[in-house]
């Protein structure tokens, strides 16, 4: 799929991102909006899933390590097909499925995540599992920034180091920006690329908000004998004019005029959640 | 009496199943001399995971092992297996449902003189918590010889733990385990001992001291803590006192379970014997045991004191 068309389905998910965030009164939008185009380039032009045998065992494995953007991801599982779209209109209801973080109830999440730097040591293990047995699929992690002050996302690097495991890829969403503020005021990364070389990784830099940028790097020729990390510069709360860069967006609901002024800026009519 | 450990019946027995089943996997977190594993990573390097010392990243990797389809048992000392990696067994496992055995070596106090930092003795209460997890102490080798056939087998997360030296065998291989189901040793109207783990082993010496005396104790081996053997705590019950003997603190372990059952379906005066709200003792297994009133004769007095009231 080009750019251009990806980069429409990422306003669309985002507009309908941000719609289940303003219907439920909760959500993490700044963070799902920093994950969109990531999230778009893997599910509509790179991984091999296929939305009526989520249990293939030669799909490709996505972990959603920053579960708390799980809005975009939740989105995009529903248009592919993976369950009906009306239920994104239940988005954390009462007896939902579609809570609040990842839940492998739904079908196309692979476990629950959520709890930070779990998904890497998962991916590891999968990565591992194919590597062992001669399976071709590929594994998918995306962490947030924040996340990266967790030792257990530590463990599993030295893990995939040690193991060579060429089939797995981890994107850094590197929006600079968590809870309490900018990354760099609450536990510096500094230079988080060396950091990830220097525990043997093959370690790229691209804009992650940029579909061509994701594009050549997931089709770029990769090497061989090194799990692979992508640091995806991104905005947090990114195509929302009033998110954009702002940490108090981290968890902030939009309120009527915003979710309008959102679709505007995103060049998107209208969401419903019709099958 | 033949003594023997768990853990060398537990490794054994999985590397046989192994050598057919190549879908069973064995990880370890520089833990496989202490499991006994080597012999499985030098005959099957290719089902074995070393992860070095990084036990939440060890249940992670598992659990991501299931996602491809394997079926892995993560082991090593059950006191780092039950705390610093609970949050990976409680969201990649549990909550996840992914087919995962934690197996907890060196469990309770078998570490001994090592201290506080290496016993478990909290890790049934938190198990036994997590939706899902099926927990299980086995009391001997032949019991444990069994029991990993039936995890080699099962879908279900589960957790077990085990101790570290020579055990006296209670089983032999004709006995039939079924998880549910306790197995009653002994048959006795005065009183009933629910067990699990090495403390089955000092029941059975507690029910023999009492004999001498003309009491008359029934013996229950709760090595499948989850699922529950709910009517042999129901039928222990009847005997009108019920003593709950475990290598765990005195809080929701065995105990805590089988109160859980009695005090809501049929109260009956129970103790629970453990370990107290301190510091534990330190020691060998034995002289932990005696100091905590765990062994033949302590589990006796509980009984006699119990009876008295
Ligand atoms: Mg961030």
């Amino acid at each position: 799929m080009n750019a251009n068309e990806l980069a429409r389905i990422a306003a669309r998910t985002r507009a309908e991102a941000l719609t289940m965030i303003h219907n439920a009164s909760t959500g993490h939008t700044g963070g799902a909006m920093s994950a969109t185009d990531i999230l778009t380039v893997l599910y509509y032009d790179v991984m091999n899933v296929d939305p009526k045998r989520p249990d293939d065992p030669k799909r490709d494995r996505f972990f959603m390590s920053k579960g708390h953007s799980c809005e975009p991801y939740y989105a995009i599982l529903a248009d592919r097909g993976f369950f009906p779209r009306s239920e994104l209109a239940t988005f954390s209801q009462a007896g939902s499925r579609i809570i609040g973080h990842p839940n492998n109830k739904v079908p196309g999440v692979e476990v629950c995540t959520g709890a930070l730097g779990h998904g890497l040591p998962v991916a590891v293990g999968a990565a591992l599992g194919a590597k062992r047995t001669g399976q071709k699929y590929k594994t998918y992690v995306v962490m947030g920034d924040g996340e990266q002050a967790e030792g257990s996302v530590w463990e599993a690097a030295m893990a995939g180091a040690n193991y060579k495991l060429d089939n797995l890829f981890a994107v850094v969403d590197q929006n600079g920006l968590q809870i309490s503020g900018p990354t760099k005021n609450v536990m510096a990364l500094d230079d988080l690329a060396a950091k990830w070389r220097a525990f043997g990784w093959d370690v790229c830099e691209a804009d992650g908000n940029d579909m061509q940028a994701l594009l050549d790097y997931f089709h770029a020729e990769h090497k061989q004998g090194k799990p692979h990390c992508l640091i995806a510069h991104t905005v947090k709360g990114k195509g929302l004019p009033f998110a954009e860069g702002k940490p108090e967006w981290h968890h902030k609901v939009p309120n009527d005029e915003q979710l309008q002024e959102a679709y505007r800026a995103l060049g998107v009519e209208e969401v419903d959640f019709n099958d | 009496m033949t003594k023997s450990t768990v853990r060398g019946a537990f490794t054994a027995e999985l590397l046989a199943l192994a050598k057919k089943d190549r879908s069973l996997y064995a990880l370890a977190t520089d833990s496989r001399g202490s499991v006994t594993l080597t012999a499985f990573a030098d005959e099957l390097p290719s089902q074995f995971v070393e992860c070095g010392i990084a036990e939440q990243d060890a249940v992670g990797i598992a659990a991501g092992l299931a996602n491809a389809g394997l079926r892995p048992f993560v082991c090593g000392p059950a006191c780092f297996y039950s705390m610093r990696s609970a949050e990976q067994v409680k969201a990649d496992v549990s909550y996840s449902h992914m087919n995962v055995k934690i197996i907890g070596v060196s469990g309770g106090v078998s570490y001994g003189a090592l201290g506080s930092t290496h016993h478990s003795t909290q890790d049934i209460a938190l198990m036994r918590a997590l939706p899902g997890m099926e927990v299980y102490l086995p009391s001997d080798a032949v019991q444990m010889r069994a029991l990993t056939r039936y995890l080699a087998s099962s879908n279900e997360p589960a957790y077990v733990r085990m101790g570290r030296g020579p055990v006296p065998e209670i089983y032999t291989e004709k006995d039939f385990f079924t998880p549910g189901k306790a197995v009653k040793l002994l048959d006795g109207k005065d009183a009933a001992v629910i067990a699990c783990g090495e403390m089955v082993y000092w029941a059975t010496e507690a029910a023999r001291i009492l004999n001498e005396k003309g009491i008359h104790i029934s013996v229950y081996d709760m090595f499948t803590i989850k699922p529950l053997d709910e009517e042999a705590i129901m039928e222990a019950a009847g005997t009108g006192f019920v003593l709950t003997v475990e290598e765990h603190a005195v809080y929701g372990g065995l105990g805590g379970a089988v109160a859980e059952v009695l005090s809501q379906k049929k109260p009956t005066r129970m103790r629970i014997l453990g370990l107290p709200d301190e510091k534990v003792y330190t020691g060998k297994s034995e002289e932990v045991f005696r100091h905590y009133g765990l062994d033949g004769e302590g589990i006796a007095k509980a009984v006699r004191e119990g009876l008295k009231k």
